[in-house]
């Protein structure tokens, strides 16, 4: 019979008392996991989000376009620019080539700013969220060159719909208004509201053809095989290119917002995961005080037995450790079970559609687990559990045989 | 040769604003093998003397000196180490560990000990079958009645081989009848072992048990009285 037969034992004696630290311990592992899980999917969603609408984890322009996206600002020979580039990518990095410019989208009813983005869509298809969005009609072909394809938002917007002509108005390279008549082949759907509205994809050709830019392009958006290649692949590819004529931006400096909340939110997680034992930690510290005073007698004869103060301790906090053990146990399999309950239909986020779509947040949040964030919980509560439950230790191994065993 | 000496032992306690003298200048020697009672009313110190004997507390003044064990050179922690090994316990309200069987209770100590579980076990049933315990092995201490609660206690304090043990007020809470096979078989162990007992007690059954009843009265040796054999 060890110690440990003696420390489980000790913890159903009061079966209640027990039950109220192990209800404290469920709730707060189950909350810490899956609060993480669903952060880490808001911002998951918002990092995906930002990267699949036109970002992709790379883009070179010209130098002066990031501050001022003109047809003017452009790269006038990318086939040179990615014959230096693609051999430098990561294996499995897509790219795709794109004119992007501001105009003005109109029909006989309505007109409104919007972004005309020239894409090549089977390369665009493999880098940005465009090729798989369409939900009414057709993508664009290659070969297309009156077709183009707007948002669903904007179709409504503008009172329209499949087979009906758009017009774009823009300034061309050489300074003058160019407008070209396009018929709407497809509607597309994002996950915010603003995106259907604003761009209006249509053949490269025909953007390069309408504004006279030759085969110059915008932008090179490349997509990698992870995110976190990003900053270092830009930093790599801007040393080849040089910094006279090219910029080469990772995503993390074109969506500062969303790179500011990845950088918060491992600092909200630690707070949550304080703020929520330090509300468990007390309930540990109170109860565990509780049963040493009850045991004070107890604690008397195992040190008039002979029982080394180091040993009380560790056998109290044997008993916290496995309180811990279990309400870590039941609280991760209710984390996981919540998790995968909700990642078949997630956080449905509409009913604050506008808030959502400002932080740049998805409609719909499904949760993302990771061990680490899992482990991470577990052993915050462990190791402060066994902390906090080291005062009560301390305290009933001060006691001396005589006052404990005086003790009524 | 004296397994237990008091020389000038002197405890003091405060109660509030007040301090107690509950031991002055105590001196005496216990022999191997004795079966002393210190006798004497509630307040008269020979609780204190029994726990100072026992290393539970430290006297203000004075030596005391155990199987050769002067208490005043030794740390907390050889305290420890000496009640393990050479004191046994014995206490009025039993004091056994609820959530262990009578067994389980018996073998702690030689857990504590660092005797091995197979010996353990061995020495256990051994000792609760000298106490007439054998069909209550796996029996908690709430399953057992007053008498063969205080049997266990009797049976943990021995296991261990001490050679001393210190009772205080065994059979206060016991009926005469149980009390008396208490204490007979208490005289038993001390026979058969050599283990040295030393009471703490108003109880008259237990001094009329004893060889040696010494008497307590306000923190003094009033009388120290040795039955012929």
């Amino acid at each position: 019979m060890k110690d440990f037969k003696l420390a489980w034992r000790n913890i159903w004696r009061n079966p209640r008392r027990t039950a109220v630290i192990l209800i404290a311990v469920i709730i707060g592992v189950w909350s810490m996991i899956c609060i993480a899980a669903l952060m880490r999917g808001i911002v998951g969603g918002m990092v995906s989000n930002g990267i699949n609408t036109l970002t992709g984890h790379l883009q070179i322009h010209q130098r002066d376009y990031p501050d001022d996206p003109v047809v003017d600002h452009r790269i006038k020979d990318p086939g040179a620019v990615m014959g230096m580039v693609a051999p430098h990518l990561p294996k499995n990095s897509q790219w795709s080539q794109r004119v992007r410019v501001n105009a003005v989208a109109s029909n006989a009813r309505h007109s409104t700013g919007v972004t005309m983005v020239g894409i090549a869509p089977a390369a665009e298809a493999k880098v940005s969220f465009i090729g798989t969005s369409v939900t009414a009609g057709r993508y664009l072909k290659d070969d297309d060159t009156s077709a183009i394809v707007i948002g669903k938002a904007l179709a409504e917007q503008f009172e329209t719909r499949i087979g009906k002509k758009l017009i774009l108005m823009s300034q061309d390279a050489g300074g003058e208004i160019a407008s070209r008549a396009f018929r709407i082949v497809g509607l597309f759907q994002a996950e915010m509201e603003a995106t259907e509205k604003r761009y209006a994809f249509v053949p490269v050709s025909s953007a390069q053809k309408m504004l006279k830019m030759q085969d110059a392009v915008s932008e090179i958006a490349v997509l990698l095989p992870g995110h976190d290649m990003a900053a270092e692949t830009a930093t790599r590819l801007q040393k080849l290119l040089g910094t006279d004529k090219l910029i080469v931006q990772s995503w993390q400096q074109i969506l500062p917002m969303v790179t500011a909340v990845l950088k918060l939110y491992d600092y909200f997680v630690f707070v949550w995961f304080l703020v929520i034992f330090i509300a468990m930690g007390f309930g540990i510290v109170n109860t565990t005080l509780m049963s040493v005073f009850e045991r004070m007698r107890e604690f008397g004869l195992l040190k008039a037995l002979g029982m080394r103060p180091g040993r009380i301790i560790g056998s109290i906090l044997a008993e916290s450790f496995f309180t811990l053990l279990l309400g870590m146990g039941v609280g991760t399999t209710m984390g996981l079970l919540t998790g995968w309950g909700l990642s078949f239909s997630g956080i449905d986020l509409s009913g604050l559609a506008q808030g959502a779509e400002f932080a740049g947040m998805a409609r719909i949040i499904f949760p993302i687990m990771l061990a680490k964030d899992i482990l991470g919980a577990n052993l915050v509560v462990l190791i402060l559990g066994l902390l906090v439950s080291l005062y009560p230790a301390t305290k009933a191994a001060r006691f001396t045989p005589v006052e404990a065993l005086s003790h009524t | 040769m004296s397994i237990v000496a008091c020389h000038d032992v002197t405890k003091t306690y405060r109660q509030g604003k007040v301090e107690v003298t509950a031991l002055k200048e105590i001196q005496l020697e216990i022999e191997a093998g004795g079966f002393v009672a210190l006798a004497g009313p509630s307040g008269s110190g020979k609780t204190t003397l029994l726990n100072l004997i026992g290393g539970l507390d430290r006297a203000d003044a004075g030596r005391i000196v155990v199987s050769g064990n002067d208490y005043s050179e030794l740390k907390d922690s050889q305290m420890a180490e000496l009640r393990l090994h050479h004191i046994g316990f014995i206490f009025q309200s039993y004091n056994l560990i609820p959530v262990l069987s009578a067994v389980e209770n018996v073998e702690y100590v030689m857990l504590l000990q660092g005797v091995t579980a197979a010996e353990r076990r061995q020495r256990a049933r051994r000792i609760l079958d000298d106490v007439g315990l054998a069909d209550k092995y796996h029996r908690r201490p709430a399953e057992l009645s007053g008498g063969q609660q205080q049997r266990v206690a009797v049976a943990r304090a021995i296991v261990s081989n001490p050679s001393i043990v210190l009772a205080d007020e065994p059979t206060a809470n016991l009926d005469s009848k149980t009390g008396e096979g208490l204490l007979a078989l208490m005289r038993d162990m001390n026979s058969r072992r050599n283990v040295t007992f030393i009471f703490s007690t108003h109880d008259k059954m237990v001094m009329a048990y004893a060889r040696r009843v010494v008497t307590i009265k306000d923190g003094c040796i009033a009388d120290d009285r040795m039955k012929a054999a």
